[in-house]
């Protein structure tokens, strides 16, 4: 007969628990925000007189996540730019040249002499005037070539050279393509986030998008314009000479020098020299490498005019350290081991894999290695924001109410405890949206409010099917347990079709669409969960407490 | 007292009049093409790329004033619309302007924004935008694409489920009435010209989903009398089928236009489309799941010979209990 072991009704009522306790902090949305930015604050130590009281104004054993609310909620400024890939195949060309002129020119009795020839940015074309030793040049310049550094396109090389008559054509190999468009869009996307970061607003999304887009939304921002001259300002990459350490921001460092902090040593200062030797904007490439101890190391490379420059400095000093400083913060400072000619080096430390590569990446990040185009920008106003959450918080109330009243009026009791699911329904969606950390858009609220129509669904379905069986006189019981089976299918076979629905728009949509689509998902899943389960243990308790003979539903 | 929105007991025949039925059904769909053909959709900028730009201001809004304001800055096609609403204060006037995509420019430049703003200000001072969205022409291309395959992917998931579930004839039946109310929501949105944007196609496929879960119960409750009835005619197990789980139907989507209709009265113009089109969804998917995909099955008839699977396939999921 009706029963439900003890475990599963622990079970029911801990995950309600769980999830209604996971929901609370969005119930005192402005005191736990102002109680999480307290401590997110205070861990990097930030502390101003009310901290200690913001933090007080929310206890730290309840759990403290939020949803996120989208950009149409909170106000703030989208962005999808698109990273002119291309950009960068020139610019390897280009500076490879001095380097095939140099290797020829060495071996002028062969080849005779050469002359560059115009063509396509993205490739490199000469003339050699002795056509006879066309293969020997060609396979000269392939001695140039290096292996391309991706899993992919591991083994291949990084051009390629056909020859056309006299003339050698140079360009990148398609494997060397794809991992610089990687490469570059990995290196726009880091320069990005660090620019958005140092103006430090709230949960930044910056992704990715397809194979050379990036999505960028910041909340709070005044309008989009504003955020793209924020990522269009050029971090400044120099390499400076080291005067001297120092522990305290304000030691004398005398005229001409500057005092810099280190990026990652605390406490630690360089005094430099204010005159840049080289700056980023003459590095054409860096790449986490190692070293000849196979140590983590950073390999980076010079155009020709900071290849000359930096060549003629490390002659000069070798033994004395130099600094590499990124927007006025010092790196890493190495000393010169050697005269470094030709304009590439490698950076040694103490490093490891991963800080080698963040810091090729930071070393790239000087300046956007390629252009951005904007092909959607999108501004939303804080009012605007405001007044959609202010209006569709009354029509949730206004809705969720009406349902209530609908219910209880066409169920009676059972509508009671279709009320009590339907409210817990909804505390659960709110501590799933919270747990997983998603956004709540202005559709995603019409989501839930479609789910608080439908979710009733599952329970109409049931107390329809009780009604059903009470007319074939069976017992109240026997009624309830027969209206549940026999209901379940209809239930899951309607909820599943739903779900793949939203599944379908969650990988298709984007942006509100997929808000929409996360909420619409999730209250299928725990309308599906209170209906047949927490309506069902009401019931169950209920019965068991009054033995009706009889039960109108 | 209960509150009983059909009869306890019904036995209407639903299939009286088929020809009916089928005629309303059909003069609707061709009345919706031909409008769609003819009219075509009011897209957003989300699909045809543009700018939108929507003001606040204090004062009146004379938007012949507001476009003479702007007829300088050559913009190209420009439409300007008042928006009202019960949310809005006394003094808060709320315009939409909409500006095509400008030729050889992805996305609108700061400059243009700066201009128009400076331009209305002329003509009502204290304007402020209260959003900017622009999409350009490259990416409104690809949303469309994305949004019919969303739309067509989830018809496709769709039937395949129900073929596994049930027959394949139910699968027809269940999709002739998912593209009947696909299109005439369509041919509301290009009668009506209401804007179509990223936004209406969630809550199309919405619509999908929903009328989808109506047929399912009304089939579900098929394939259990075609069970218990062996000896029926197709037609009396449709029509018991439909009569027993009408009440059901009716009340579901009772409550669910009941949420829908207070988020359209209350929840702003910002989600009054999307929430239009999910209430006229709500209505024609109720509909469409009772005289369309019921109809269709009794067009196509069922295998009646249920023995062999009639304890697995029906109640695969019986078992689960709470």
């Amino acid at each position: 007969m009706l029963q439900i072991d003890l475990w599963k009704r622990v079970l029911i009522w801990l995950t309600c628990v769980v999830g209604l306790l996971l929901a609370m902090p969005n119930a005192f949305y402005p005191r736990v925000e102002a109680h999480n930015d307290a401590v997110a604050d205070q861990a990097v130590g930030i502390v101003s007189e009310n901290t200690e009281a913001l933090i007080a104004g929310w206890p730290s054993f309840l759990p403290s996540r939020l949803v996120n609310l989208g950009l149409d909620l909170r106000g703030g400024a989208h962005l999808l730019a698109e990273v002119k890939v291309e950009d960068v195949y020139a610019a390897r060309m280009t500076s490879m040249w001095p380097e095939v002129r140099d290797l020829l020119r060495g071996e002028r009795a062969t080849v005779g002499t050469i002359r560059q020839q115009p063509g396509p940015d993205t490739e490199l074309r000469f003339k050699i005037s002795k056509p006879e030793a066309i293969q020997e040049a060609a396979s000269l310049v392939r001695g140039l070539s290096r292996p391309v550094t991706s899993i992919t396109g591991a083994g291949a090389s990084d051009i390629v050279v056909l020859t056309e008559g006299d003339t050698i054509i140079v360009e990148l190999s398609d494997a060397e393509k794809l991992a610089s468009d990687q490469r570059t869009v990995q290196q726009a996307l880091e320069i990005i986030r660090r620019r958005i970061d140092e103006v430090g607003t709230r949960e930044p999304t910056i992704q990715r998008q397809g194979a050379d887009r990036i999505l960028i939304q910041v909340p709070g921002i005044g309008s989009a314009s504003e955020l793209k001259q924020i990522i269009g300002t050029t971090a400044q990459l120099t390499f400076n000479p080291v005067v001297g350490r120092a522990s305290d921001p304000d030691a004398s460092a005398g005229v001409g020098n500057k005092v810099l902090p280190s990026l990652d040593e605390e406490g630690v200062y360089y005094i430099v020299e204010a005159a840049p030797v080289v700056t980023g904007e003459e590095l054409v490439d860096a790449q986490p490498s190692f070293d000849q101890n196979n140590r983590p190391a950073v390999s980076f490379r010079f155009n020709p005019t900071g290849a000359r420059k930096f060549g003629d400095y490390t002659a000069e000093n070798i033994g004395s350290p130099f600094a590499i400083v990124l927007d006025d913060e010092v790196i890493s400072a190495p000393v010169i081991q050697a005269h470094i000619a030709g304009g590439s080096g490698i950076i040694t430390g103490r490093f490891s894999v991963e800080e080698s590569t963040n810091l090729a990446v930071l070393l790239r990040a000087g300046a956007l290695p390629a252009e951005l185009t904007f092909l959607e920008e999108r501004t939303i106003g804080p009012e605007l924001g405001q007044d959609s959450i202010e209006a569709g918080r009354i029509a949730c109330i206004v809705a969720f109410v009406g349902v209530l009243i609908f219910m209880f009026l066409s169920y009676g009791t059972f509508g009671v405890f279709a009320n009590i699911a339907l409210i817990i329904n909804v505390g659960l969606i709110f501590g799933l949206l919270s747990l997983i950390g998603a956004t709540l858009t202005l559709p995603g609220i019409a989501g839930i409010v479609l789910t608080i129509g439908m979710a009733v669904d599952a329970n109409v379905l049931v107390f329809e099917r009780i009604r059903e069986e009470l007319k074939s006189a069976k017992g109240p019981a026997r009624a309830i347990e027969l209206g549940y089976e026999k209901a379940l299918s209809a239930i899951l076979d309607a909820n599943i079709t739903t779900f793949i629905t939203a599944v379908i728009l969650f990988a298709v949509g984007s942006g509100p669409v997929r808000g929409f689509a996360i909420t619409l998902g999730l209250g299928i899943l725990t309308s599906v969960f209170t209906a047949i389960f927490v309506t069902r243990v009401l019931i169950v308790m209920w019965f068991e407490r009054r033995r009706p003979k009889t039960i109108e539903v | 007292m209960r509150l009983r929105l059909v009869p306890q007991e019904t036995k209407w025949d639903f299939f009286a009049r088929p020809t009916l039925w089928l005629g309303i059904s059909g003069a609707l769909m061709v009345a919706a093409l031909v409008s769609f053909f003819i009219q075509g959709l009011n897209f957003g900028i989300d699909f045809r790329g543009g700018t939108t730009i929507r003001t606040e201001s204090a004062q009146e809004v004379v938007i012949a004033d507001y476009r003479a304001a702007m007829e300088p800055l050559e913009l190209g096609d420009i439409s300007i619309t008042e928006v009202f609403d019960v949310t809005f204060e006394e003094d808060q006037h709320v315009t939409m302007i909409r500006i095509q995509a400008q030729e050889g420019e992805e996305a609108v430049t700061a400059d243009m924004i700066k201009k128009v703003e400076v331009q209305l200000q002329t003509v009502a001072p204290d304007i402020t935008f209260v959003s900017v969205e622009s999409v350009g022409p490259k990416v409104s291309g690809e949303l469309i694409n994305t949004a019919v395959i969303a739309v067509l992917l989830a018809i496709g998931a769709v039937l395949v489920y129900i073929w596994l579930r049930f027959e394949w004839q139910f699968a027809v039946g269940a999709v002739m009435a998912l593209i009947h109310d696909v299109v005439l929501t369509i041919g509301v949105f290009s009668e009506l010209q209401i804007k179509f944007d990223l936004a209406i196609i969630a809550a199309l496929l919405t619509i999908v989903g929903y009328s989808l879960n109506d047929t399912v119960v009304v089939f579900d409750r098929v394939r259990e009398n075609l069970r218990k009835y062996k000896k029926m005619e197709l037609k009396e197990v449709l029509n018991l089928s439909i009569n027993e789980t009408l009440s059901r139907t009716v009340m579901t989507s009772a409550t669910t236009l009941l949420a829908l209709i207070s988020l359209f009265v209350l929840g702003g113009d910002v989600i009054r489309g999307f929430v239009f089109a999910m209430i006229w969804g709500v209505i024609v998917g109720t509909y469409s799941s009772v005289f369309i995909a019921s109809a269709a099955l009794l067009k196509f008839g069922v295998k009646r010979d249920w023995s062999k699977q009639a304890n697995t396939a029906g109640n695969k999921f019986a078992d689960i209990d709470a």
